[in-house]
């Protein structure tokens, strides 16, 4: 629930998702689910010049098993707030 | 007061207690940690946040990629590293191979 709850308070911010086959999409950061699925809206592919047939994908759902990073604004959130919920998490709760 | 103080210390105890697997983890937070992902990348940087897939993430981050190449017409293997930095990065746990937490030198 950690991420997920994460992801939500990042909803609006400019992120970058890396997906396992490469392909690195940035965007605005629309809705997130439990799956850590991601809808994100104003979409542009990083490198267009490997990847023209995504030119015109303006928005798009991401299904959450094919992240392999998302890249994150530094002003994201408080990282002692992290840290405790991150043990919070760790023991069960 | 001296309940008081037991308890404080079977507090701490507890925090550095490695019963499971994942403890060790726990106890890498805020600290650098190699992590070392399918597709034949490595990262090292500072634990912030883990759940239990083992999704994390870490901050400045140092990601190494290798690829190795055929030459065309030797067939030797040419080993390529790519190394990039990121700030701020979100790991999705299905990638984790490994984990290894910092040299403790004390």
């Amino acid at each position: 629930m950690l991420f997920f709850s994460y992801f939500k308070e990042l909803v609006g911010k400019e992120v970058t998702v890396e997906l396992k086959n490469d392909l690195a999409i940035r965007g605005t950061l629309h809705s997130v689910d439990q799956y850590l699925n991601i809808k994100l809206e104003n979409t542009r592919v990083v490198d267009q010049d490997k990847y023209p047939h995504m030119l015109s994908v303006r928005n798009c759902f991401i299904r959450g098993s094919v992240v392999r990073y998302v890249l994150l604004p530094q002003d994201g959130v408080d990282i002692d707030i992290l840290h405790d919920a991150t043990r919070r998490e760790a023991r069960g709760g | 007061m001296a309940a008081a103080a037991a308890a404080a210390a079977a507090a701490a105890e507890e925090e550095i207690a490695v019963k499971e697997p994942l403890d060790l983890i726990r106890l890498s937070l805020d600290e650098r940690i190699y992590v070392k992902l399918r597709s034949d990348r490595e990262l090292r940087g500072k634990l912030h946040a883990y759940d239990q897939h083992l999704n994390m993430i870490l901050g400045d981050v140092e990601e190494i990629v290798t690829t190795v190449e055929i030459d065309d017409e030797t067939y030797e293997e040419i080993v390529r590293t790519t190394k990039r930095t990121i700030p701020f990065l979100f790991v999705r746990g299905d990638g984790v191979i490994l984990v290894s937490p910092p040299l403790r030198t004390a």
